[in-house]
């Protein structure tokens, strides 16, 4: 008879103890405390283990445990998603990535017993098999780890994007006129915003004037100050104005230390100002009530 | 090459009172530039005209060839006493032209055709139209 190759010998293993290895592995949860039976379900967990090994075994027969292990394999596409929805019930729950991991790692003990007493009958390559289940469990538990990564990459990503959007609000004050109060440091990303969301909403409010108010800004660098530049350059090209104000007195010195020209830019220098020359210039006259 | 059909769908020339309107198709080549430039002048030159608006409100492609005509365009009606604006650009012309270096800080620019209208209405040479 041929010698079986890890893959055969590591599926076959595991489906002959998949009782046992199933009782040992629950049991080995809870001992390596990561069976989390505090917000997860008992028998959920049970079910679910036996589900895991049954498709560990139908994914290790599809394909080669051995020296060309690929977890990219289409054969551990099952596998990878269900260890997917069990990272992402763990992580909901607000359980850590290092315990999701050690939810498959725990795994690892009663596999490498139950080879070793397989062998003890059989007499194979004891080193081989134990590599090839290393190499499986060891990749699915990175894989977990990588998917907690994942999760939170996208979580950071949306919150970016939340964090722009709001950072970069137009408001229409008059007819004709709109405000951008820009709060916090502009980086060239958020500058870019800035410009297209300031563009638009002169398109879309059709505003004669936009006011850029900049008090909240601690500092401006070269790229930015150029963006600020081509921005009511651009709104004049539209038939916009640009109006800034708020200009700090750091933010000034910055501009001309920089040799910057600011040449299509009305500056104020408080957001009354900045109305004032808006209201003026629309053709409105504020006046007080007393006189 | 264009047949004149084809010219016409891409730049209109209309005559309101004494304002003669121009609107841009969506992308002109270099040919339609030219032809629109005689046709322009010509037109401006045939009756009084004291203002031209040119609306680029359905011009999405622009290069520097584009943005110099519009500049030269300007300065062709003002030379022929007529003020020019150009009105309705889009954000993304707008930016192109100033990414190119092309500010154009000579133009006189609106945000529609209405507004144009009412700053050559109101602030127009001999009073504009109406």
């Amino acid at each position: 008879m041929n010698q079986p190759t890890p893959s055969q010998f590591l599926a076959s293993t595991l489906e002959d103890g998949a009782a046992d290895i199933l009782e040992q592995w629950i049991k080995e949860q809870s001992n390596e405390g990561v069976k989390r039976a505090d917000v997860l379900d008992e028998a959920e967990i049970r079910d679910r283990s036996k589900r895991f090994i049954e498709i560990l075994i139908d994914a290790i027969r599809r394909t080669d445990a051995g020296e060309r292990f690929d977890l990219t394999d289409e054969a551990w596409t099952p596998a990878k998603n269900f260890l997917r929805a069990e990272a992402g019930k763990r992580d909901d729950a607000g359980i850590a990535p290092v315990e999701a991991a050690g939810y498959v790692l725990s795994m690892k003990g009663p596999l490498l017993a139950r080879i070793q007493s397989e062998q003890a009958n059989k007499g194979h390559d004891t080193v081989a098999m134990v590599l090839a289940a290393s190499r499986v469990i060891d990749q699915l538990a990175l894989f977990t780890t990588d998917i907690f990564l994942e999760r939170r990459d996208s979580i950071i990503q949306r919150q970016q994007r939340e964090m722009t959007e709001l950072s970069t609000p137009v408001i229409q004050i008059w007819d004709r006129i709109v405000i951008l109060p820009l709060i916090g440091t502009l980086d060239s990303e958020r500058a870019q915003m800035v410009m297209e969301n300031l563009l638009e909403a002169i398109v879309e409010k059709e505003a004669e004037f936009a006011i850029l108010d900049i008090t909240g800004v601690p500092t401006v660098d070269t790229l930015v100050a150029q963006n600020l530049i081509k921005t009511a350059a651009a709104a004049r090209l539209m038939g916009a104005q640009c109006i800034i104000c708020g200009i700090k007195p750091k933010i000034a010195q910055i501009i001309v230390q920089l040799g910057i020209d600011l040449p299509d830019v009305i500056t104020r220098g408080d957001l009354q100002g900045a109305l004032v020359y808006a209201f003026e210039k629309a053709g409105l006259k504020l006046v007080s009530k007393e006189s | 090459m264009n047949q004149s059909g084809q010219i016409a769908t891409r730049v209109g020339t209309f005559r309101i009172g004494d304002i003669v309107l121009v609107a841009l198709g969506s992308d002109i080549d270099d040919a339609t530039v030219m032809e629109m430039e005689n046709s322009l002048t010509e037109e401006i030159s045939r009756k009084n005209t004291t203002g031209v608006i040119i609306d680029t409100s359905q011009l999405d492609i622009v290069d520097t060839f584009t943005g110099r005509m519009l500049g030269a365009l300007t300065k062709m009606s003002r030379i022929l006493d007529a003020r020019t604006i150009v009105v309705g650009m889009r954000p993304a012309v707008a930016i192109t032209l100033v990414e190119l270096g092309m500010p154009l800080v000579d133009l006189e620019t609106a945000l529609n055709v209405d507004r144009g209208m009412e700053k050559l209405r109101y602030s127009g040479p001999g009073g504009g139209f109406g």
